[in-house]
């Protein structure tokens, strides 16, 4: 089995972040005012390296540009040379190597300027990658390892210019742990580095522990010598042993330099030199005691005279942290409550006044700074820290609503995708991804759907039922459109786009006929075409009316700027050419055969008179191309047959390879598209000589024929294809994407641009007509959120009603009545005490729980703050039965006593006197640390009432370990409790065991069952394959793996075969051999006998590894299942990360071929940005097996035109041939 | 030292020693063996994002803090070294 491996949604979590002006560009609104240039954030995601340019006028986030890598990125760093205006982005990454790009923002990617190897590969402890710091003055990095090595590069520029990298200098010290690295700024002065370091030789020989306790964490400071070119350890001194991050202090003229330590529960300020200045942090007047503080994320805000941290806690509060300071002495550091986000992972604070937080789980947020909190706050200062026998007097606040940022615009992520399950619950076109994403409070149940969202942004209704809609400009310079014109069965509308939109009756169209169509015509003429004539309005208002000879009516039509061709009834064409003083000239007639279906010409190219091509097509299946040069007019250049009769055509022009943003230098290829009445969309290359066709695809779009209308996106020509549901062709950084639209039947549609909308479309659908903006482009699925309470650990289709039943579960948080009561408690004290006054010692217990936002607006959201930290031994959980098509829960069942539930199943017992029934496992009490104990674990099993949408409690079975797994099998109940498989059946008052294996591993995850065996995922040790003797009442273990999988997410493939992931992000197929199979099914004692005699603790046989793959991310669902109707079902998979991929299996020897190939030479010719080898990458853990990385091979339309033409030569075919099988198998999958 | 001494086994196994922290000799106790383990072990978790926050999902921790936790744990992995035999 060979199979190729797509990711369908890229990691949408972001690892970390920086700021800088990467694309080197001035805004032209910054360039006018003489500032500096345009800010992008370059955010890593895991694997991928995506570049976003947040738009200061829309306050929206654009990605620019997001490359796979292959590799997993670890660290950000950005710098610039003195004087230059350009920012490079170092990345530290799992490569061993250090890479430096640049952003080319006309090619839009990123070039590997430098890449220096230091290392071997994988996220070692003692290889270099995970610390990254580079010298604000651009001039040395220093890339450091968890343990021991520090290396540091100088930075330079050569005579013309280039930046160029010295050899690295060695700063390493063995057995000492470093935690965070940070450069001083300390202006024109030798180059130094600070590290937090910790040394563990001492701690490793004591064994009285002395020596562990005693353990200090020092501040040691690394100065690079630029004339002696050597790094010496010029400092290092103790600080405080719960310091975690060092964020760099303004220097060099522009504050006092130095470092701030953020620390559990305090920030310090220290220099060499300079003593330490300590301010403790607030904490949150409902946190437990024995919790810390911990700084997670900093940004540093500059401008001329004034620098500021804001600093975030673990909990989310964000802290302003100011410096004061007389040169470079600094007196007093304050800390002060700034207002309250989701935690991130990673923050930016933007020039323009933007903040931008890359959230650690759940959707990522772009703020606007409302004020940089001057107005008066809970505050702390190292001038009045207060030190007791206890230790530092804390300070106490209370979170309040956001008081500084203001959110304006939100990135949704899956991170992380905790289940998943496709299907069609909507009975839509296709399947629906449904899945349990985000963590606490944030958590959501998303439905994906494969296309763009679109945002409505205007909706009127016609008096009719209109058929076909147009949109002109009155001048071709014009920005916007001037009319919307709608045709009726009969009658002809004309609206004119301004401040509103208004019906006029002076625009000089006919309005007592129905249309064909509407252009512009030339400069600045618009043209009319009705079934008796064609009617050419000029620009001073005269009109030319050409009438159709006879009783013949015009049919088609079709047009460019500057040439029309018409159909009349009985396939007569007549071709007409507008000339140079304006006036629209009949230049030649021509008959067809039979009637003609449809017309189009392609757009003039650049320069041209004319443009040479003209599509016609035929009822008898087929497309000819004509010339409309003078000297062949209307002869036939080729010819196409088609599957069906074609409804409509339309000519693109595809730019073969990426482009920049101003369009790039690759010469465009003009594609004919063409709609067949079977619902099938057929493109073909046009050559731009001859008007011969190659290259031809399809692809099935829905049951009506589509209709294809030219439209813009960004920027550039792009397609809207009108089937049963609606679709765009465009191009996206560099790829042409033909995409679904989430939005129901189309009837007509044409591109909108106005004042508030430059690039819209306006359609008819029905008797509406609307105007919409299409969003998101690039993204594959567009998602509906429905929140839920806590984490989701697990869900099921109940497949009766199409209901979901979710399981939820919290560690160390309270209750829902706890919260509810602590939130009530909260409200009077805040009568009593002013907000944040610290009158006591010991923390109230104080709470802001809110369900799901219903309660009267004074409360802040939990999903904005967090469920309040309880101990870490407690557990919440709730079981939720949702009714997806409503969005409602109709059942919510909050869990007491500290259980958790983790597992859950329906089953149908066989004595079916409940029905369906749901199963749930719970823990008790569930601790992981030092070792995994409980109270008690249960099974619940529950009735379902009122039609399904309720539960009612049967009974509850303790069991004496975790149930991580449930499945129903042959009527009864098959359990994994802890290491024990066993089979329940149901009783009055509890389950009922009735027959148990104690001989797996550790503890089993995962069940499937496929007729009467059952397959087995443990917890560390892979698939074990079992049968069930019902004569004998007997469970065994006939087979299993070799190999110690963690089993994170299993599938079961078939009767011999299970796909499973494991925890360190791989995927792969155990297969059990054919004949061994078939020995156990013939087998009277069905392997029994065998199984009596296995070796070594295992099963007598061994299932084999036929697939392996390293996707680079723990994988936390599988399912088998098909995305598009009719097409070939496909391994579905989602990540922490918040990624989706799938897997499709390859059908002919031939495919896999090619596609091995094309791997192959991308690997040679086309290296991954980051230094990592791609083979040694999907490698990473066991070698790659039978799968071809569709991502790698999909970064073939972004190379070069000559190296495509390589690598298309060595694969004996053309560019054109490998982009369309490229298409062709995206298309199988989505 | 002599070409030769070079690439016998025991100074390469040293120069491994020396450059690869956690290499083993014939004299590693069990103590040592499982300190770098577990160090190794920490240090791939921290490396691996997505491990660490599928770490930070189980322990209802923000990422942050189960990194420090991690960093923090690098220093006495096992507890404490057993005593040594005085020989």
């Amino acid at each position: 089995m060979y199979l190729y491996s797509l990711t369908l949604q890229r990691a949408t979590g972001a690892v970390c972040a920086v700021i800088g002006s990467f694309s080197g560009r001035d805004t032209k609104k910054s360039a006018a005012s003489g500032s500096a240039s345009t800010q992008e954030i370059a955010v890593a995601r895991g694997s991928t390296l995506d570049l976003l340019r947040p738009d200061p006028e829309t306050g929206r986030l654009r990605t620019l540009l997001s490359v796979d890598v292959f590799g997993a990125i670890r660290s950000l760093a950005q710098f610039r040379l003195t004087g230059a205006t350009k920012d490079y982005l170092v990345v530290g990454s799992d490569s061993g190597r250090l890479v430096i790009l640049e952003y080319s923002p006309d090619r839009n990617r990123f070039d590997k300027v430098h890449q220096e190897t230091f290392g071997k590969s994988g996220c070692r402890r003692i290889v270099p990658g995970q610390l990254l710091a580079v010298d604000p003055k651009g001039r040395a990095l220093c890339i450091a390892a968890l343990e021991k090595q520090k290396l540091v590069y100088v930075l330079n520029r050569d005579a013309a210019a280039r930046l160029t990298i010295s050899s690295p200098l060695e700063a390493h010290k063995s057995n000492t742990l470093t935690f965070s690295l940070t450069a001083l700024d300390c202006g024109f002065d030798n180059p130094i580095f600070a590290a937090i370091e910790l040394e563990y030789a001492e701690s490793d020989r004591d064994p009285t522990g002395q020596a562990a306790n005693q353990a200090q964490k020092l501040l040691t400071f690394y100065e690079l010598d630029l004339g002696l070119n050597h790094v010496s350890r010029k400092a290092s001194e103790p600080i405080d042993n719960g310091a975690n991050l060092l964020v760099t202090v303004p220097g060099g003229g522009d504050g006092p330099s130095g470092v701030l330590v953020c620390c559990d529960n305090f920030v310090l300020y220290r220099n060499q030199g300079h003593p330490e200045v300590r301010a403790v942090i607030p904490r949150r007047a409902d946190l437990p005691a024995e919790r810390g503080v911990l700084i997670v994320a900093a940004a540093t805000h500059r401008q001329k005279n004034l620098f500021f941290f804001l600093l975030q806690t673990e909990y989310g509060d964000i802290f302003k942290v100011d410096l004061e300071h007389s040169g470079e002495t600094v007196t007093e550091l304050r800390i002060k409550y700034f207002d309250t986000i989701p935690v991130t992972s990673a923050t930016c604070v933007l020039r323009s006044g933007f903040l931008f937080a890359a959230s650690e789980f759940g959707n990522h947020a772009l703020y606007q700074f409302r004020d940089i909190g001057r107005d008066a706050d809970v505050e702390s200062s190292s001038a009045t820290l207060m030190e007791t026998e206890e230790g530092f007097q804390p300070v106490f606040f209370q979170p309040r609503p956001l008081k500084n940022l203001m959110r304006i615009d939100e990135i949704e992520s899956l991170m992380p995708v905790m289940d998943m399950r496709v299907a069609n619950l909507f009975d839509e076109e296709t399947p629906q991804l449904f899945t349990a994403c985000g963590r606490g409070p944030r958590s959501t149940l998303r439905i994906l759907r494969p296309g763009l969202a679109i945002s409505e942004m205007a909706r009127s209704m016609l008096p009719a039922e209109p058929i076909a809609v147009w949109t002109v400009k009155k001048n071709i310079n014009d920005m916007f459109d001037a009319y919307i014109v709608v045709s009726f069965a009969n009658v002809t509308l004309v609206l004119s786009i301004g401040e509103t939109i208004e019906e006029v009756s002076d625009s000089q169209f006919l309005d007592t006929t129905h249309s064909l169509a509407v252009t512009l015509l030339g400069e600045d003429s618009l043209m009319q075409v009705h079934p008796s004539g064609i009617r050419h309005i000029r620009e001073d208002g005269r009109v030319n009316e050409w009438r159709t000879p006879g009783k013949k009516t015009i049919t088609k039509v079709g047009s460019n700027r500057l040439q029309v061709v018409i159909a009349l009834s009985g396939g007569e064409l007549i071709y007409f050419e507008m000339d140079m003083t304006g006036q629209l000239m009949e230049v030649e007639k021509q008959d067809m055969s039979g009637d003609v279906a449809c017309l189009a010409i392609a757009p003039v190219p650049e320069g041209r008179q004319r443009s040479r091509f003209l599509a016609v097509g035929s009822y008898d299946n087929t497309i000819r191309i004509l010339s409309l040069d003078p000297d062949d007019c209307l002869q036939p250049l080729s010819v196409q047959s088609v599957s069906s009769a074609p409804e409509s055509l339309l000519f693109l022009e595809v730019q073969a390879s990426v482009g920049g943003e101003d369009g790039g230098d690759y010469p465009a290829n003009l594609f004919l598209n063409a709609g067949l009445q079977n619902g099938v969309l057929f493109r073909t290359n046009v050559d731009m000589v001859t008007g011969q066709l190659s290259d031809t695809r399809s692809r099935f779009l829905g049951l009506r024929p589509p209709k294809l209308f030219p439209c813009m996106v960004s920027h550039r020509q792009a397609m809207l294809c009108l089937s049963s549901r609606p679709w765009l062709g465009y191009i996206h950084q560099g790829h042409f994407l033909l995409t679904p639209l989430s939005c129901d039947t189309l009837e007509s549609a044409a591109s909108f641009s106005s004042d508030q909308c430059s690039e819209g479309v306006v359609a008819v659908a029905g008797d509406a007509l609307r105007i919409f903006t299409i969003e998101r482009l690039g993204e594959t699925f567009n998602e509906t959120a429905i929140p839920l309470r806590y984490t989701p650990r697990k869900f099921v289709i109940l497949p009766k009603k199409k209901y979901i039943a979710v399981i939820e579960s919290d560690k160390g948080a309270f209750s829902a009545e706890e919260r509810e009561a602590a939130k009530k408690e909260c409200l009077e004290a805040s009568g009593a005490a002013e907000n944040g006054n610290a009158n006591n010692g010991d923390p109230m217990e104080n709470g802001d729980g809110q369900e799901d936002g219903a309660e009267e607006g004074n409360t802040f959201p939990d999903e904005q703050y967090g469920y309040p930290k309880a101990e870490s031994e407690r557990w919440v959980s709730c079981i939720r039965i949702l009714d997806p098509r409503s969005r409602d829960t109709t059942c919510l069942l909050e869990l007491q006593d500290n259980e958790a539930a983790v597992s859950i199943c329906t089953v149908n017992f066989h004595d079916k006197e409940h029905g369906t029934l749901l199963a749930v496992g719970t823990a008790k009490g569930l601790q992981f640390w030092p070792k995994r104990t409980l109270a008690a674990g249960f099974i619940h099993i529950y009735k379902f009432v009122s039609d399904g949408r309720s539960l009612e409690l049967l009974h509850k079975t303790q069991v004496e370990e975790v149930p991580l797994a449930l499945c129903q099998f042959q009527g009864r109940l098959l359990a994994g409790v802890g290491s024990v498989l066993r089979l329940y059946d149901l009783g009055k008052r509890k389950l009922l065991r009735k027959c148990e294996n104690k001989l797996f591993p550790k503890t089993i995850v995962s069940i499937h069952t496929y007729r009467d065996r059952i397959y087995v995922g443990d917890m560390q040790e892979s698939f074990h394959y079992c049968k069930y003797r019902r004569d004998e009442n007997q469970l065994y273990i006939f087979a299993d793996d070799s190999v110690p999988r963690w089993v994170t997410a299993a599938q079961h493939i078939d009767f011999d075969t299970m796909a499973g992931a494991d925890k360190f992000g791989n995927i792969y197929f155990a297969r059990l051999p054919q004949d061994i199979s078939d020995e156990i099914e013939e087998d009277p004692t069905g392997g029994k006998i065998k199984w009596e005699q296995g070796k070594l603790n295992g099963a007598p046989n061994k299932v084999e590894e036929i697939v392996q793959f390293h996707v680079g991310d723990v994988v936390t669902s599988l399912q088998k299942a098909s995305l598009i109707p009719g097409g070939g079902e496909c391994l579905i998979y989602g990540t922490v990360m918040g990624s989706v991929g799938a897997l499709l299996a390859f059908t002919s020897r031939e495919d896999v071929d090619f596609f091995s190939h094309l791997e192959m030479h991308l690997r040679q010719e086309h290296p991954p940005l980051c230094g990592r080898d791609h083979m040694a990458y999907r490698s990473a853990y066991f070698p790659v097996k039978d799968v071809i990385d569709g991502d790698l091979c999909e970064q073939y339309p972004s190379l070069p035109a000559d190296m495509q033409r390589k690598i298309a030569d060595e694969l004996d075919r053309t560019p054109g041939e490998i982009l369309k099988k490229l298409e062709d198998i995206r298309n199988k999958i989505i | 030292m002599q070409a030769s001494d070079r690439f016998n086994i025991n100074s390469q196994l040293e120069h491994l020693q020396a450059k690869y922290v956690g290499t083993g000799h014939a004299d590693l106790t069990r103590f040592e063996w499982a300190v770098n383990i577990q160090r190794d072990s920490y240090a791939s978790y921290i490396g691996h994002y997505p491990m660490l926050a599928y770490f930070a999902i189980a322990e209802n921790e923000s990422i942050g803090r189960e990194h420090y936790n991690f960093m923090q744990k690098m220093l006495l992995p096992c507890g404490l070294p057993p005593e040594r035999d005085e020989d």
